[in-house]
């Protein structure tokens, strides 16, 4: 048994927010009313960043630990226990928990301080703090979890805290829409997840057959990672609904992650989600929550590495998303709607990633992404910032300050904006020596040279370079539509553009530069240079090592697939440029007057979202339709036909009584009655009348005495 | 008082509040009230007494009261509580409490109507204290009653109809479960009265179950005695669950009853038919449990996913919690008929988190009743911008019933899924499923009610009272505890199970 240490103190992390959340939840009002944004702001910010020196500390001690020893558990007590069966509430801080708490609590606390500036003014600011809050929870509550159903607090809770921020401004009917799509859309995905975690439980402990489930060791039964990967070995050759128990398990769990990290099919959400304020789109859509799913297949890793149908899977659905997601970011107008889509195609080369097996690459990527996209859409939101605010000014209330077409030449006005955001861009798309080129790179390299996928890594490979040329090429496109040539929205709302407030800048600033240097934890070998993340998180993935091969390849091929990196980087910035720079070139025009079937298609998004419409939703629309009917006319009809029965036949009862009962009883005593009164005649009172009765009466006696008895 | 007669004391409380409030004079309306909310009060101290004295390692029988009550009849006077039972007593005294403090704001015949909510709370809770089969079913119907006149007086536009229905749906299932009750007694072994003396037969719970073995009794109009008494008692006891298609009786009765007398019913009274399951059902009919679990567990999924579909179509909230009630009850059936502990674990847990989540829905179904006196979904909007703690609460209760994680509803759902999934592998997966459902119904909801542009309307609506926080603030408070650290509920239940379950595995 390796050892573990323990850290007291971990569970704060997580519960820090959670109190930020509470006091700002319950109290907000009065402390915004009575205080100003400052008090909210104040609660809210200190919380994550306290969080953040927490972590930081015991990162630190776990530098310092020996690094088979990397670890510290924090067991506050048995959340549930039955008999021998427990789920412990417990926080696991080892080396792969402890880099993404790390990442979270700074991205996270940079980005509170970035709304300070943003939210200003709105009416409900400490709302805004309290979900961000409470966002960091869950977040933080899904990374450092220590088994599978408090992860899940936090996987359910991240999709929780996006619906409540992607509705915030609630009374915009639509964008309470988005919310419900991106909560539901979740939920899907959560099923399987759930479902996953129950067929990878009792597999552990037993097994099916013919006649039932049979438990065979209920000491194996558990949630908790480390356990699971300790016992991960009674899994071989188990099999559940015609596949290998692990097949399953990992096809569940990935389908979660399709959801929460948006790929397809269940991407949908995302998009639509840029409906929330934009420091929402930068946290939660970005840098944490949509990179869930990548971080549980990277802790799974010994169990994914197990099924060479799921590692497929992942690598072949993340390689597609990157690609096809890319299509649809190409002539999007709305800012926002090119980072989304450029974020679920860069989620997918993260899936391209972990799929293939080079667990730490994913993570790089992850890492690297987090800084460069959280810089490219706090960068979005200054601009929107400052059109918004520009628009205000010169009452112009019609046209959209998301709409790139209204924008060109903010650099002028914006200038930290403009470099920071094309910092961003260039380490997005994988430009020598930024952040984000050594972690595609290093991702694409190892697609290339898998041998664990039953695809080719080579056909990967090809797939993903195709999206780095449109990455490229959508990201330039932006820049240049918002930051060169002349402004297109009104000279009017021109002079009253400027760059945004301190809080955002500062921040832009600090984003931008971890965009360009991010990429030293990750140097490539072929450069002899050390590999620090990849050498941090190796006792991590040491579960998978024996399963995840490699194909043979020289150095020289290695070196020809980076030059194919840059050479894709460049060319995708020079079509841009080409094209886009300082609106000047008339193609673009030209083209959409040539191909608008195309433009078409890529604009809404290849009608996924009404494919969806017309079948899942009025499918299940429908069939509720179907069961209220079937309930009301049915089953009620029924049980009210019963009771109708039941009140026919008593009154059938009634009818008798009336007629049949009640007219033998009334009968009877209308004839005694009559009797009565016909007798009343004979007692008259007179000797003569009685003494022809008797005579009469003898007679009869007489005659029947002869006539019956003779 | 003595710790025997504690349960007898729980009981029989409610009743002596009632000929107080007979006594008082109409026009003193508030003082009645007082009265009765102090009569409620007296049994949920006593309830947390019981559960500080209660030892949980124990799975017999601790605190009986016990004599002989009818001694021709062989019929004893028998209460005790154990590991099943404490968890409904509990949930009885607290849900009775919140229900009067939100009885408050009935107006019409009030002595009557409090002196009927006691008679009800005597009849409840003498139900799951009961271990003599005569005093269980006296009690069963006991509490029928005053149901009836509460939904039929107090009630709705068509209380009448719901009222009737109500009435002769479980009236209906008490007579089948009168006559199994019946067949059950004369086919029991001898026994003897609890002071000693010998009797033929028994009505005995504790004694039915433990000295009883109904497998080979001789057959009744043909079928396998244990079947078809089995039959009988479930269908008795579902109707009260209730399982899908006996349910309709529920959302009429939900929709005409007063909120507090909805309160009653989606918290404790639906529970019975759980308890009554696990009691009788499975402690004396262990065969015909096994025989018949496979198709529990189908009616437990049918229910789940139905309901879910239903709610979808809702246009009334007070309907659609109805509804949901079905479906979150379907959850019990199938975590008991898994036999694993997991899932008999979350089956009884299930019972108890759906015990605080659905009073609170109920609850706040009446609250913007009072207020708009209207419970049409689509015709609300945007009441989030006036009403931000009503619709902060709402969210709490809906999330909770949604199974969030972190709330109470998680731990028993994922509990029951967990345990049922080994058993009913492809039936489970389409039950989980059935919670997209849930979650599509409850957010449309909000969507339709809370978000958008506020409806002109309902400008001045104003938020929660105080009286409306006392009686939600608890319940959501336990929700989001229990959600966290379900210990102090679950721990009272895991030893008793272990020992039904014993029964099971051999």
């Amino acid at each position: 048994m390796e050892h573990i240490g323990t850290a007291d103190w971990i569970w704060l992390i997580p519960v820090l927010p959670l109190l930020g959340a509470a006091i700002n939840g319950f109290f907000g009002t009065r402390l915004q009313r009575r205080f100003g944004e400052k008090a909210v702001h104040a609660v809210a910010i200190l919380m994550p960043s306290l969080s953040f020196f927490i972590t930081l500390g015991y990162f630190i001690r776990l530098m310092g630990l020996p690094e088979a020893e990397r670890q510290l558990l924090c067991h506050l007590f048995d959340w549930i226990h039955i008999d021998t069966f427990t789920v412990p509430l417990a926080f696991w801080f080892d080396t792969l928990s402890a880099v993404m708490a790390l990442m979270v609590t700074l991205v996270g606390t940079l980005i509170h301080i970035y709304s300070t500036a943003y939210m200003h003014k709105d009416t409900s600011y400490w709302r805004f703090f309290s979900f961000m809050n409470l966002f960091m929870f869950a977040m933080l509550t899904l990374v450092l979890g220590d088994n599978f159903l408090l992860m899940f607090i936090g996987w359910e809770g991240v999709g929780l805290c996006s619906y409540l921020l992607i509705a915030f401004w609630y009374q915009d009917i639509d964008k309470a829409q988005a919310g419900m799509k991106a909560f539901i859309t979740n939920r899907i995905g959560d099923f399987g997840f759930i479902v996953g975690i129950f067929a990878l439980m009792w597999a552990l402990g037993g097994g099916w057959s013919d006649s039932g489930f049979t438990l065979v060791n209920p000491g194996q039964l558990t949630v908790v990672f480390r356990e699971v990967q300790q016992y991960v070995g009674s899994l071989e050759g188990a099999t559940i609904f015609g596949m290998s128990v692990a097949t399953f398990a990992c096809l569940c769990f990935f389908w979660g992650a399709t959801a929460k990290s948006a790929q397809i099919p269940l991407y949908v959400w995302l998009p639509d989600a840029m409906a929330g304020p934009t420091p929402v789109s930068a946290l939660i859509h970005a840098a944490t929550m949509v990179t869930a799913g990548v971080y549980m297949v990277a802790r799974l890793n010994f169990l994914f590495a197990m099924s060479a149908t799921a590692m497929t899977a992942v690598a072949l659905v993340g390689a597609l998303t990157a690609l096809f997601a890319a299509t649809i970011g190409l002539f999007q107008n709305d800012i926002k709607k090119v980072l989304a889509y450029s974020t679920v195609s860069q989620l997918g080369y993260m899936f391209l990633g972990v799929g293939v097996g080079a667990y730490w690459a994913g993570i790089f990527h992850l890492l690297t992404h987090a800084f460069f996209k959280a810089c490219l859409f706090l960068g979005s939101g200054s601009v929107i910032h400052a059109m918004h605010h520009a628009y205000h000014k010169a009452h112009n209330h019609d046209d959209d300050p998301q709409d790139m077409r209204n924008m060109g030449g903010l650099g002028r006005h914006m200038p930290t904006t403009r470099w920071t955001y094309l910092a961003a861009c260039v380490a997005i798309a994988g430009f020598p020596f930024m952040s984000g080129f050594f972690s595609k790179d290093e991702i694409l390299w190892k697609a290339f040279s898998n041998a664990n996928t039953l695809v080719p890594g080579w056909i990967l490979w090809a797939i993903g370079a195709t999206g780095a040329v449109l990455t490229a090429f959508y990201m330039f496109r932006s820049y240049y539509m918002t930051f060169s040539g002349t402004f297109r929205g009104g000279a009017e709302t021109e002079r009253h553009l400027h760059e945004s407030p301190k809080a955002i800048t500062v921040v832009l600033s600090i984003l931008g530069v971890l965009s360009i240097v991010g990429g030293v934890m990750g140097l490539p070998h072929l450069w002899h240079l050390p590999n620090w993340l990849e050498h941090w998180l190796a006792p991590v993935f040491h579960g998978s090592q024996a399963l995840v091969k490699w194909g043979e390849f020289t150095h020289s091929t290695e070196w020809t697939l980076m030059l194919v990196s840059v050479l894709v980087a460049v060319t995708g910035f020079l079509f841009a440029r080409m094209l886009y720079r300082d609106n000047r070139s008339e193609i673009p025009a030209r083209m959409l007057k040539r191909f608008p079937a195309i433009h078409r298609v890529l604009y809404h998004k290849y009608y996924v979202d009404e494919l969806y419409d017309a079948t899942a939703i009025a499918g299940s629309v429908g069939l509720a339709k179907v069961s209220d009917w079937f309930d009301k006319y049915i089953i009620d009809g029924i049980v009210n036909l019963t009771g109708y029965f039941a009140r026919f036949i008593s009154w059938l009862h009634g009818l008798s009584d009336i007629y049949l009962v009640d007219g033998l009883v009334n009968g009877l005593a209308h004839a005694s009655g009559a009797i009565g009164r016909w007798l009343r005649g004979w007692q008259t009172g007179r000797i003569q009348t009685y003494l022809y009765g008797v005579l009469g009466g003898g007679l009869v006696l007489i005659l029947i005495r002869f006539i019956l008895f003779d | 008082m003595t710790e025997s007669t504690l349960l007898s004391w729980i009981v029989f409380t409610p009743l002596l509040g009632i000929p107080v409030i007979l006594a008082l004079p109409k026009e003193k309306k508030q003082l009645i009230r007082y009265v009765a909310a102090i009569t409620c009060a007296i049994p949920l101290l006593l309830g947390v007494y019981l559960y500080l004295i209660f030892d949980p390692s124990n799975t017999g029988i601790q605190l009986a009261h016990h004599f002989v009550w009818i001694r021709s009849f062989h019929i004893e006077y028998y209460l005790g509580v154990d590991g099943l039972s404490i968890l409904m007593i509990l949930l009885t005294v607290l849900i009775s409490f919140i229900a009067c403090i939100a009885s408050f704001g009935i107006e019409k015949y009030l002595r009557g109507y409090f002196a009927l909510f006691l008679l009800l709370e005597t009849g409840m809770l003498g139900t799951f204290c009961a271990l003599d089969f005569f005093l269980f079913y006296v009690f069963w119907e006991v509490m029928l009653l005053p149901m009836y006149f509460l939904i039929g007086i107090w009630g709705g536009p068509r209380k009448e109809y719901a009222a009737i229905k109500f009435f002769l749906y479980t009236l209906f299932g008490s007579l089948l479960m009168l006559l199994a009750i019946i067949a059950l007694y004369f086919n029991s072994n001898p026994a003897t009265l609890v002071d000693g003396t010998p009797v033929p037969h028994t009505f005995n719970m504790i004694k039915l179950i433990t000295e009883n073995d109904f497998a080979n009794a001789p057959a009744l109009l043909g079928f396998a005695f244990s079947k078809i008494v089995f039959i009988a008692l479930f269908i008795g006891f579902a109707i009260k669950v209730p399982i899908v298609p006996f349910h309709t009786w529920l959302p009429d009765a939900h929709v005409e009853a007063p909120t507090p007398i909805s309160v009653i019913l989606a918290g404790v009274l639906l529970k019975m038919g759980g308890y009554g399951i696990l009691r009788v059902n499975f402690g004396i009919l262990p065969e015909a449990t096994v025989w018949f679990a496979p198709a529990m567990a189908l009616i437990g999924g049918v229910s789940i996913v139905y309901a879910a579909f239903v709610c979808l179509a809702q246009k009334d909230l007070k309907k659609l919690i109805a509804y949901s009630s079905v479906s979150h009850m379907g959850f019990v059936l199938l975590g008991i008929a898994s036999f694993t502990e997991q899932g008999i674990t979350g089956g009884v847990f299930q019972m108890w988190t759906h015990g605080l989540i659905s009073p609170m829905l109920f609850l706040l179904a009446g609250v913007i009743y009072d207020r708009a006196h209207h419970r049409e979904i689509e015709g609300f909007g945007g009441l989030a911008y006036r009403m931000p703690e009503y619709t902060g609460a709402i969210g709490l209760a809906f999330m909770a019933s949604l199974g969030l994680p972190g709330l109470c509803g998680f731990i028993s759902e994922v509990l029951v899924f967990l345990g049922a999934f080994p058993v009913f592998r492809t039936l489970t997966i389409i039950s989980a499923m059935a919670v997209i459902i849930t979650a599509a119904y409850y957010l449309w909801t909000i969507q339709r009610m809370f978000l958008g542009k506020l409806n002109e309307k309902y400008k001045d609506l104003p938020d929660l009272t105080w009286r409306e926080r006392f009686t939600l603030y608890p319940l959501g408070a336990l929700i989001v505890l229990l959600g966290i650290y379900p210990a102090p509920a679950m721990s009272l239940i895991t030893d008793k199970l272990m020992n039904i379950l014993q029964m099971f595995h051999g």
